[in-house]
């Protein structure tokens, strides 16, 4: 209940701001328009909506990253989270509140996305709820490094670290081209990072290879655990420093 | 009645140390219940070191504080149930109304969504922020930001109040109105004040306490200040008390 007010008033601080949503939402919209129709020119299985959309998700929810970070960041240097820390509210509550907020942030940019795919022409059915699902481990993985980077760095260093991030997840995550393309040692890493398998896996819902997804989500959400937990030590040592 | 029981506040041997130097010295102090201890020294004399530790906010190196019966130590959770705090910098959420700050802070404290919408309009009423309830924190005026910023530190009812240079930065006429409000508590709660402003502490304070370099120089009355050092002012007691290698 006490988290639940925290929750409240991290998700207006996000929601309040119109650069978050020009970036959460409107940027990866935007992107999926241009680009879709940049596949029509120029055929790239990338780009087929089928594979393209849920590539904007994933790539949208690094800006989930961004916002957490920030708001954590801010709240860190504003002495606000000072009086939060003089309050009852034990370490569990505060992870609690800050990243409760982004899940319907998530759930925003999948259904943004899915629907305007389907202006695009994506066929949807009931397969867009499965994907959206299996995109969640992906958003609390966003989420849960975007809590680790407002723990440990200040504003300025996350608007650096953090475009950094978002150039990785684009990079690494497949949503411009086939992995293997980059070949080596970088196919490897990508492979490796769990950006990739969290969109393979709601391509897989979409291609009907069912039997994919799991060993997909397996990787996000091992990722998922260890960063948050991560960022619980991260935010536990930051309490009591 | 012993000590204990009159003291809201009581440290013993309270000492905090960072890697290349002791901020807090083995500091022993009592205030009372329904005091304003104005709490004054120069900066990095180590006063936000021991309101931290108070607090709950910095976990001292030795020693310990009983807040109203409860060790910071052993019950911390306890103590941050009993006081609140206004911080140096005002800490409010910029992008919330007055209204949604107050609510905040007296929801994270346990109070319903109902329970909280009530105490946050008394508190507009009594800060006299009422009319501009429903506008966002940000675009107040610092002096406003500071009443606000109290008000969401009484909202929770503590027993004890920190007060970190509430008035920094503020003009005139938004002191002394802060000053009516801090008077106003005088009694009810027991208040830590910390401040550079001198006459603040003349308007205010109960008690003072004079911190340099980590140690406690001298807590009296003012008057009792002025006579111990021989001087005529709180100004030239302080820094009579503050001077170098005293």
């Amino acid at each position: 209940m006490r988290a639940s007010f925290l929750a409240s008033r991290n998700l207006k601080e996000i929601v309040r701001d119109p650069i978050s949503i020009l970036l959460g939402l409107a940027l990866p919209i935007a992107m999926l328009a241009l680009f879709t129709q940049l596949g029509r020119q120029v055929p790239n299985a990338a780009f087929q909506i089928d594979n393209f959309a849920p590539a904007m998700i994933v790539f949208g929810f690094a800006f989930l990253t961004m916002f957490s970070a920030m708001l954590l960041a801010k709240d860190k240097e504003s002495s606000f989270l000072l009086r939060l820390f003089a309050s009852p509210l034990s370490s569990v509550d505060y992870m609690t509140s800050y990243a409760a907020p982004m899940i319907p942030l998530a759930l925003m940019q999948c259904v943004a996305t899915f629907a305007i795919a389907f202006l695009l022409g994506m066929h949807i059915s009931a397969s867009v709820l499965l994907a959206t699902a299996v995109l969640l481990p992906s958003a609390i993985l966003a989420v849960g490094v975007g809590l680790l980077m407002g723990t440990l760095l200040t504003q300025n260093q996350i608007s650096g670290v953090g475009s950094i991030y978002i150039v990785i997840v684009s990079i690494f995550g497949g949503a411009w081209m086939d992995l293997n393309l980059l070949g080596g040692v970088l196919a490897s890493i990508a492979h490796a990072l769990p950006f990739s398998h969290g969109l393979e896996a709601a391509r897989a819902v979409f291609s009907g290879d069912l039997s994919s997804i799991i060993p997909h989500l397996i990787w996000v959400t091992a990722y998922a655990m260890v960063v948050l937990v991560l960022a619980a030590v991260a935010f536990r040592r930051r309490m009591r420093a | 009645m012993t000590l204990t029981d009159l003291s809201a506040i009581r440290t013993t041997d309270i000492t905090k140390t960072f890697a290349d130097r002791t901020a807090v010295d083995s500091l022993n102090l009592s205030i009372e219940e329904g005091e304003l201890f104005a709490l004054l020294g120069l900066n990095g004399a180590g006063k936000t070191t021991l309101i931290k530790m108070l607090c709950c906010l910095l976990t001292p190196t030795s020693g310990d504080a009983v807040l109203l019966g409860d060790s910071i130590l052993t019950a911390p959770n306890a103590v941050k149930q009993k006081l609140n705090v206004s911080p140096q910098e005002t800490a409010v959420a910029p992008n919330l109304t007055l209204k949604e700050n107050l609510e905040l802070i007296a929801g994270i404290y346990g109070s319903t969504r109902n329970e909280a919408r009530s105490l946050a309009g008394e508190m507009l009423e009594s800060f006299g922020l009422a009319e501009r309830a429903g506008e966002k924190a940000k675009t107040l005026s610092g002096g406003m930001q500071r009443s606000l910023s109290i008000a969401m530190a009484l909202i929770t009812n503590p027993k004890i109040l920190f007060l970190d240079e509430p008035t920094l930065g503020l003009d005139v006429r938004a002191r002394r109105g802060l000053w009516r409000k801090i008077s106003a508590l005088k009694g009810s709660i027991t208040i830590v004040l910390t401040t550079h402003y001198l006459e603040e502490v003349e308007a205010l304070a109960d008690r003072v306490g004079i911190l340099h370099e980590g140690r406690m120089r001298a807590v009296g009355t003012i008057e009792e200040l002025k006579t111990e050092t021989g001087r005529d002012s709180i100004e030239d007691a302080f820094l009579s008390l503050t001077e170098q290698g005293q």
